[in-house]
């Protein structure tokens, strides 16, 4: 529960944080998760989104680019692809749709639509092209997680769109398809996934301790990324994997756990 | 068969990813097509500024005035900032806060300083439109609500007098925007009495017309240093401009003399 209480306190500290900062003048983190003021100071941006900006032709500010560089920088060479789990207002949403998922036993109806994983890569590289013919970033214009994100931190204006966009991806991941959004469909995932080969932070497996009781794989929300699990130990070096600790927290061998990997060794 | 199966997997990807493309297009050009919303000062021409826009709302929250809203309809692209001067009307603040805070400048500073220095007279949101037929002001009645709460009063808008034929004896005092100083703050829409604003501010690429770089004023020596004096225009070679060539002359055409 530890990492699990960890990943909520970060998502809605970050929400209670950007609030703060638009409803109460509050100087700690203003703006949104696109772009942001850290301290008055440091910009934060979206590297995603400022790959669409580039793709649209658009001449933006050194402010933003720097601020994607550190944003970049932080989960390409450390937290991978953890931005998913521990930032991501939308995991809120999706974790509770697969948690209904399990209670309701909707899960045993299968996986649902069964589109692939690999769709949510076209989706990335499609977007890219279709910024660049129309010239404006184009899944920014679209973004459900972008909207909900503004309809908390701005509130009553912009609230139905953000409402709507989360219910939409509610619905597809309850009755839709198994982890559909996160785990097929989301672009920024893919971007993400992309970016966390070289990540520090890493899952690491001990096949000694483990019992292949497989609850860790029923768990997760990329089942794929475990594929050692039950044949050698070894670290989950897949970039899609989130971080989020779901298979830590499950396994009662204590056979996974997080750790920085060690090129030195 | 293995290579015809590779190749059909390959169209049918192709195929989808096109589809998903025009239909993608298709839901941001109409997005993209409103051009009627009012910016924050120092915004670029709208077109640049949807590309350059992250919908972060940080100008939002520079506003100490609560003027600037995040658009969360279909009437404005969806997350980009723009405001309606007959709710808040924008305040025009010394310091500009909402300009130099963006980050990807969609909002640049440059566009509204002088000098170097910020200077709140040179935005440019849009300019205030006055209709005629339902100003009171153009009825005869006396309303000069909009003149004072203009901040640039006397300059940006001005009340002009005029006999008034149909008492025969008052005067008219009516109000007239001069289109270079306005800024489009909108304290007049907000202001103006009527139902709805006989005065209302619109975006200057709506409301303006434009007269083409060949237009040349030659009582203004700043303007007329455009006028290149070595210019030599070449007669085209086509039938215009040979008709063009010879000299007038209305024998040709039967005239009299």
């Amino acid at each position: 529960m530890k990492i699990l209480i960890l990943r909520r306190i970060v998502q809605i500290g970050l929400l209670v944080l950007f609030a703060l900062g638009s409803f109460a003048g509050c100087k700690i983190l203003q703006g949104d998760i696109s772009s942001s003021l850290f301290l008055e100071t440091i910009p934060l941006s979206d590297p995603y989104a400022l790959l669409q900006f580039f793709a649209s032709g658009a001449f933006v500010g050194s402010t933003a680019i720097i601020g994607g560089l550190i944003i970049l920088g932080f989960y390409a060479i450390f937290a991978g692809r953890a931005f998913c789990a521990f930032v991501c207002p939308m995991n809120l949403i999706t974790d509770f749709a697969a948690f209904l998922r399990r209670k309701l036993n909707i899960d045993s109806l299968g996986e649902g639509a069964g589109f692939s994983r690999k769709l949510r890569y076209w989706i990335l590289g499609l977007s890219l092209v279709v910024s660049f013919v129309m010239g404006i970033a184009a899944f920014e214009a679209i973004s459900p997680i972008s909207a909900m994100y503004r309809a908390i931190v701005f509130g009553s204006g912009v609230l139905s769109a953000g409402l709507l966009g989360a219910l939409c991806v509610f619905l597809f991941d309850l009755f839709g398809q198994k982890h559909g959004f996160c785990g097929h469909i989301c672009p920024l995932g893919a971007f993400y996934s992309s970016i966390s080969h070289f990540a520090l932070l890493r899952v690491k497996y001990d096949n000694d301790k483990c019992t292949k009781c497989m609850k860790c794989k029923q768990i997760c929300p990329e089942p794929q990324v475990l594929n050692i699990i039950s044949k050698e130990s070894g670290s989950v070096n897949s970039g899609e994997c989130t971080r989020c600790g779901r298979c830590i927290e499950v396994c009662a061998d204590y056979a996974l756990k997080f750790s920085i990997i060690n090129f030195a060794k | 068969m293995q290579r015809r199966s590779f190749l059909l997997g390959g169209i049918k990807a192709v195929g989808f990813a096109a589809a998903g493309g025009i239909v993608w297009s298709a839901a941001l050009s109409s997005s993209k097509a409103n051009a009627l919303s009012l910016r924050p000062p120092g915004a670029v021409v709208e077109s640049e500024f949807l590309k350059r826009c992250i919908r972060c709302g940080l100008c939002v929250e520079a506003c100490p005035f609560g003027t600037l809203k995040l658009s969360g309809n279909g009437d404005v692209p969806l997350g980009t900032p723009y405001f309606k001067p007959r709710e808040v009307a924008c305040e025009m603040c010394e310091d500009i806060p909402c300009v130099p805070i963006c980050p990807t400048n969609a909002l640049e500073t440059e566009l509204v300083s002088r000098d170097g220095k910020l200077d709140y007279r040179t935005m440019k949101m849009g300019v205030a439109v006055l209709d005629h037929e339902t100003c009171l002001a153009y009825w005869g009645l006396r309303c000069d609500a909009c003149y004072r709460v203009c901040p640039l009063n006397g300059e940006a808008l001005l009340i002009e007098l005029k006999h008034n034929e149909r008492t025969g004896r008052h005067s008219y005092l009516l109000p007239v925007v001069d289109y270079s100083v306005c800024t489009g703050c909108g304290k007049c829409e907000q202001a103006c009495i009527t139902e709805k604003p006989s005065i209302f501010v619109q975006p200057r690429e709506v409301a303006m017309g434009a007269v083409g770089k060949h237009y040349i004023q030659g009582w203004n020596p700043e303007d007329e240093g455009r006028l290149d004096v070595n210019r030599v225009i070449k007669p085209r070679d086509d039938a215009a401009s040979e008709l063009n060539s010879f000299e007038f002359n209305t024998d040709d055409f039967g005239g009299e003399k």
